[in-house]
């Protein structure tokens, strides 16, 4: 690692006056640090001044009421996976948090870094390879080495966005609120996350001066099935190869209206509007299911190394449509 | 900048003072700065838990946090388990069923089970290997460790 700073953040306005100091990489923000420390320790970020999140005053809370759920950016990927009426009302997402990394890792990281962390490609985390993502000419797993990339929304490069809670999120329909300079906004966590034909070098909407507090979450409608599948290469923590997140309005074994987001499959948590029609009012059985599966992954584009995806994809969504109807 | 950092923290129960580098990992201050070397570096990125310790009440991989966040908290190493003259049910536990082979695992898993035993005192065997799933063992096969922790489980809680 190389030499830097360390500032404890005592206010949101010091902490987007000191981003504004510079743009992207001298001033940057550490909350659980476990995806940030391991950046700076293959020096893929150098930045001159790290600024502590975690001593800003309540930004770790989860609050419940009539109208959802709060969750401060500082709330920790355990806290979330833990609490009583997450697990009960918003199960998807506590199965996504109860899937990330390792106990130690999930005591530690937080919901903010977990929303904002960066890809894990092997190109990208190695130090000595410049490629598209970090200013180079070409995506190396392109006609690289290609197992762990996307097979959606990949062009012109091909990383999968890691995060097992965005997915979760975005299909309860969460808003995120950020700060910046000249104050809060409020945005669809959808809307939050981008792809790489807008912006190859960001995989989401943030300014280099602007912060994550909050995430909110509405209350899911009655008679609401959530669950989030993970697949994985081995039975130990690890990123997802695929993973789906679905949240379905059910009436019996009919299916009022469902959100289906998809990760580790495309650069960001990608809404499959084509299995969510497959599904929407239907009654859901064998068919339904496997048509829900294959549409998820008819414009799907493998890379070299990563076909099984599409099987693996087509798949997980139609278990998931199953278990709504079951 | 890069003046080192003035941290006070607990370790083991003791006030603890030291300088330290913003870069520098807690595992490093622990290791390099305290002479604890019980911690471990495995793969130094989060992976394999050989470094992992309790902050505060909550296991954490010493590498992936740095020593100047320990400013007023509190830190249990593997140094801090035994009495003087008496092993902890844990360490006992793992002597008796043969739990280690190399060893260089064990201080991690032993931190771990304590961190896992003091929230939930009688887990069952799934919930031993879901909690102590970031710790990576490459010689016993974990079969032992998990016996071992289910050995001590009932010593502690009876
Ligand atoms: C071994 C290992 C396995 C993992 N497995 C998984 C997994 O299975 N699933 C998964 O989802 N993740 C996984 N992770 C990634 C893990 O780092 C995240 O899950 C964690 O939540 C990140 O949170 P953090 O607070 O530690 O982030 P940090 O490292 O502190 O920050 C990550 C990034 O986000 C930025 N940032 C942090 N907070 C904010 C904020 N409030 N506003 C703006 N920017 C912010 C930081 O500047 C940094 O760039 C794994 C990590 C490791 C090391
Ligand atoms: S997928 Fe992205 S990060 Fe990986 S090589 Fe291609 S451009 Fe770089
Ligand atoms: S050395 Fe910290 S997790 Fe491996
Ligand atoms: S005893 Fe050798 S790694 Fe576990």
């Amino acid at each position: 690692m190389e030499k830097f700073s360390y500032v404890n953040a005592t206010s949101l306005e010091q902490v987007t006056s000191l981003l504004s100091e510079s743009g992207w990489g001298e001033v940057m923000l550490i909350a659980g640090g476990t995806d940030l420390l391991a950046e700076l320790k293959e020096y893929i970020e150098t930045p001159k001044t790290l600024v502590n999140l975690k001593t800003l005053p309540g930004m770790d809370s989860i609050e419940v009421d009539a109208s959802g759920l709060k969750i401060g950016a500082l709330a920790t990927v355990a806290d979330i996976a833990m609490h009583p009426t997450i697990q009960h009302h918003y199960t998807v997402l506590s199965q996504a948090a109860g899937s990330v990394a390792t106990p130690q890792i999930r005591n530690v990281g937080t919901l903010g870094g977990n929303l904002c962390q960066r890809p894990r490609c092997w190109y990208y985390r190695d130090e000595s390879t410049d490629c598209l993502k970090k200013g180079g000419d070409i995506c190396y797993a392109v006609d690289g080495l290609s197992k762990y990339h996307a097979i959606l929304g990949g062009d012109p490069v091909y990383i999968v966005h890691p995060s097992d809670l965005a997915p979760a999120l975005i299909a309860l329909g969460a808003s995120i609120k950020i700060v910046g300079p000249a104050g809060e906004k409020t945005m669809s966590l959808e809307e939050f996350f981008t792809l790489p034909a807008a912006n190859p070098f960001r995989e989401n909407v943030l300014e280099p001066n602007e912060i994550v507090v909050e995430v909110s979450v509405p209350v899911p409608k009655p008679n609401t099935k959530s669950f989030y599948l993970k697949a994985r290469e081995k039975g130990a923590p690890d990123f997802a190869l695929s993973s789906v997140a679905g949240v379905f309005e059910m009436d019996g074994k009919t299916c009022k209206t469902a959100s289906i987001v998809l990760g580790g499959v495309a650069p960001a948590p990608w809404r499959s509007k084509e299995a969510e029609a497959a599904v929407t009012g239907k009654m859901i059985d064998e068919s339904v299911s496997q048509q829900a599966g294959a549409d998820a992954v008819k414009d799907a584009e493998p890379l070299n190394d990563n076909m099984y995806k599409v099987t693996l994809t087509r798949n997980l969504v139609s278990r998931a449509a199953m278990m709504a109807a079951s | 900048m890069a003046r080192k950092s003035h941290v006070q923290t607990t370790i083991n129960g003791e006030t603890v003072e030291f300088l330290c580098e913003s870069r520098q990992s807690l595992l490093e201050v622990l290791r390099d700065e305290l002479y604890l070397t019980g911690a471990k570096e495995g793969c130094n990125n989060g992976n394999c838990g050989a470094c992992s310790v309790i902050l505060d009440g909550r296991l954490v991989n010493s590498c992936l946090v740095l020593g100047v966040e320990t400013e007023g908290k509190s830190v249990e190493t593997i140094e801090g388990l035994a009495d003087p003259d008496k092993l902890h049910p844990i360490q006992d536990a793992f002597l008796e069923n043969a739990a280690l082979q190399c060893g260089i695992c064990t201080p991690g898993f032993i931190m771990s089970a304590k961190a896992l035993l003091d929230s939930n005192p009688n887990p069952t065997e799934h919930e031993i290997r879901y909690w102590l799933a970031g710790n990576l063992c490459r010689c016993t096969g974990y079969d032992k460790i998990v016996k071992a922790v289910m050995d001590a489980a009932k010593e502690t809680s009876a």
